[in-house]
């Protein structure tokens, strides 16, 4: 009998099984939910239906060889992932990136960031009955997913990068995609933002759902949006800066109660403080002109020096870290991955206490839990 | 043709005419909702895929009549089977135009005008409680039970305003008989209004609206079947033509409830200003008076996809909340209005 079992032991309850096979779950999560009436007393979690051992699999792995893997951690960004690890490896490694490389790599995080907002915006909506700006935002998705496409062949996994810079500059056109693209996303963004925000019935459904404090959210170990939307303006971004990020003007957003709402808006707003950041990198990017090398010099064989690192970056879900151990030879001799989610998704017993059913699926969407992330 | 004739094709007519409207309704809503959300939709079977409620529907009578091991046999059949009988009959008293003669015979447009045709309407209408709570139960599946349950709380609630709605006008127009509240609807009041019961009624016209969506079971009202909840709720379990009874049932109910709110409340077959029936020979005028009253209706079917594809859920407490707490009262004050004005101006 596990710990909500024995609290909720003398109460009457009907067990819900939500997932791992559901409608309403992300991926393959299993939220097992004792309910009394339409009234959730708790809720035991299970974790570990997509765990495929991405961590041992580094150990296995040359250096190089691990970036794939990343993709598959947060599906929903591959190439936040693919960076955040590209960083750790030249942290440890001392590797000075080119800024042109850097540039591109701010360009196609800030990209996918807006990506996963989309999907969690999106899920959300239909998740709460709003079919119909998930159609609005996917369609722009796909126009980002256009651009990754064409930038090196894939769309989902992207696999973007290599240890010591990028490989490819942006294609030539890109400015006039970007434009372009610009133009979609906030047409979407406007459009799900008169469909939804002021929407009475969405308020009503996601105002003061499920909130939380920053204290709590804290101690739970709450990163990036969910902890935002609590009130604290923490952002690696800005608080532990990396790449260029310092060089450029954008806002934090910030909530004040931590409820579904928060969590939603300020995915909303860094949608448009995301495109601000790419517009200041590509300004940037041109400045440089076409002879900035793309690449550092980087071994053949990467066999980084014996010892210990840890970098993490705002990932559109909070901190994701890498902490990789090198016991010398081309391969590491450990990776722990810090997701954000897995800390998140802890506080969701905590926070569905005394809500109702529609509130446990709202809040599980409004959480973004990656199940590939989660597990890993 | 003697009355028994004519009774039964009435019957035959209007029962398929309704079956029609329900599969095109499938692939309006499909398309509608394509259109809305910048989709095609379905448009490979025939001509703007008009075809595709055909295709669908002999996938659903040719699929295997599966029914769960743990599920309650003849609870499960019967479930869609009561769902779908108040859907196809409820529709009896409720008027399709004014009347058409044919051979000097004159025909009223209705399969039976009953001197209480609301409380028919009201007491067939809840029978589709049966059909949710049967079903769910007899689903012997937990999902399926919270979304009977939820079926059931739903539609009691909901009933009670649209009552209230429907009694307000029974006052205005002194009668029960949808049939005469189609015929009081012609010519003008205050001079310039048509003497429709939107203008007569609009409080307790709002009322209906919104207690008609909740009847039917559709967003923002969907509760019973929220499928990020509730997976599909009470057709959790049904495949094949079961399922396909539930989605019939619905759709079909929906064309009830666009036809009562047209009757009530838009005049029935009447158009503002103009009497039909004074420029058109008896049997064009049956023609007519048919096609109007069914535009009408088109209107209020297109509203409910238009609504479905554009506003979330409520959730359970809110609905509730919403029943109880804002229609009923709504709908009493609409009612002691009503009769205030009547008392003053006899």
């Amino acid at each position: 009998m596990g710990p909500v079992k024995q609290r909720i032991a003398n109460e009457d309850y009907v067990t819900i099984n939500v997932g791992p096979s559901h409608p309403a779950m992300h991926g393959t999560l299993r939220a097992i939910a004792y309910v009394s009436g339409e009234t959730v007393l708790g809720a035991d979690l299970e974790i570990g239906y997509l765990h495929r051992g991405v961590e041992k699999l580094g150990e296995n792995l040359s250096y190089h060889q691990f970036i794939p893997i990343t993709d598959r951690l947060n599906y929903c960004s591959a190439i936040a992932n693919n960076v955040a690890y590209e960083m750790a490896v030249e942290k440890l490694m001392g590797i000075e990136v080119p800024e042109r490389a850097q540039l591109i790599r701010i360009i196609m995080t800030e990209l996918s960031r807006i990506a996963d907002h989309i999907v969690l915006i999106g899920i959300l909506g239909v998740d709460l009955g709003a079919f119909t700006p998930f159609f609005y935002l996917f369609i722009q998705r796909e126009e980002i997913y256009e651009i990754f496409e064409w930038y090196n062949g894939a769309r989902l996994t992207n696999t973007f990068g290599r240890i010591g810079g990028v490989e490819a500059p942006l294609p030539d056109d890109f400015e006039e995609r970007w434009s372009e693209l610009k133009k979609g996303l906030d047409k979407a963004i406007d459009e799900t933002d008169k469909l939804l925000t002021h929407n009475r019935i969405w308020m009503d459904r996601t105002i003061g759902v499920t909130p939380i404090s920053v204290q709590d959210a804290l101690s739970w170990g709450f990163t990036g949006p969910c902890l935002r939307a609590c009130g604290l303006k923490r952002d690696l971004r800005k608080d532990e800066p990396y790449s260029l990020y310092p060089q450029f003007d954008f806002e934090i957003p910030t909530g004040k109660h931590g409820d579904v709402f928060d969590r939603y808006m300020i995915r909303m707003i860094e949608m448009r403080e995301s495109m601000k950041i790419i517009d200041q990198a590509f300004a940037m990017y041109k400045e440089l002109g076409s002879d900035a090398p793309l690449m550092a010099k980087v071994p053949k064989i990467i066999k980084p020096p014996e010892g210990e690192v840890y970098h993490a970056i705002e990932s559109p879900n909070g901190e994701l870290g890498f902490y990789i151990k090198s016991d010398g030879t081309d391969k590491p001799y450990r990776i722990k991955i810090r997701p954000p989610c897995y800390m998140i998704f802890q506080a969701f017993d905590e926070l569905i206490q005394g809500e109702m059913i529609s509130d446990l699926i709202a809040c599980l969407s409004s959480l973004n839990i990656i199940a590939g992330e989660l597990d890993r | 043709m003697n009355e028994w004739t004519i009774a039964i094709i009435k019957v035959v007519f209007i029962w398929s005419w309704t079956l029609l409207i329900a599969t095109v309704m499938t692939w309006v809503e499909r398309r509608g909702s394509a259109l809305i959300q910048d989709r095609l939709g379905p448009n490979i079977a025939g001509p703007f895929g008009l075809f595709q409620p055909l295709a669908d529907g002999i996938k659903l009578f040719t699929k295997e009549e599966f029914a769960p091991k743990h599920a309650h046999k003849i609870l499960f059949t019967l479930g869609p089977v009561l769902f779908a009988l108040q859907a196809f009959s409820a529709y009896a008293v409720i008027p399709f135009g004014d009347k058409i003669v044919i051979n000097a015979k004159e025909i009223v447009l209705q399969v039976a005008d009953v001197n209480i045709g609301f409380l028919f309407v009201l007491a067939v209408g809840s029978l589709a409680v049966y059909g949710f709570v049967v079903g769910g139960w007899g689903s012997n599946n937990k999902y399926s039970l919270l979304g009977g349950l939820r079926a059931t709380a739903q539609l009691l609630s909901y009933e009670v305003p649209l009552g209230l709605a429907m009694l307000a006008v029974c006052m205005t127009y002194s009668s029960f008989s949808l049939r005469e509240i189609s015929l009081d609807q012609t010519g003008t009041f205050l001079g310039f209004l048509p003497n429709w019961g939107i203008f007569k009624q609009p409080l307790g016209f709002l009322v209906f609206i919104v207690a008609a969506y909740a009847e039917a079971n559709r967003v923002p009202f969907d509760l019973p079947e929220a499928e990020s909840e509730l997976v599909a709720g009470y057709h959790t379990e049904y495949g094949g033509m079961r399922l396909g009874l539930y989605l019939f049932g619905e759709y079909v109910n929906l064309y009830t409830l666009s036809a009562l709110m047209v009757t009530i409340y838009f005049g029935a077959w009447h158009i503002p200003y103009i009497d039909m029936s004074a420029y058109l020979s008896p049997f064009a005028y049956g023609i007519a008076s048919f096609f109007v009253f069914f535009i009408k209706c088109a209107f209020f079917l297109w509203l409910f996809v238009w609504v479905r594809w554009t506003i979330p859920r409520f959730r359970f407490d809110q609905l509730m909340g919403l029943g109880w707490k804002s229609l009923i009262p709504l709908g009493l004050l609409n009612l002691f209005v009503t009769a205030f004005f009547i008392q003053i101006s006899l």
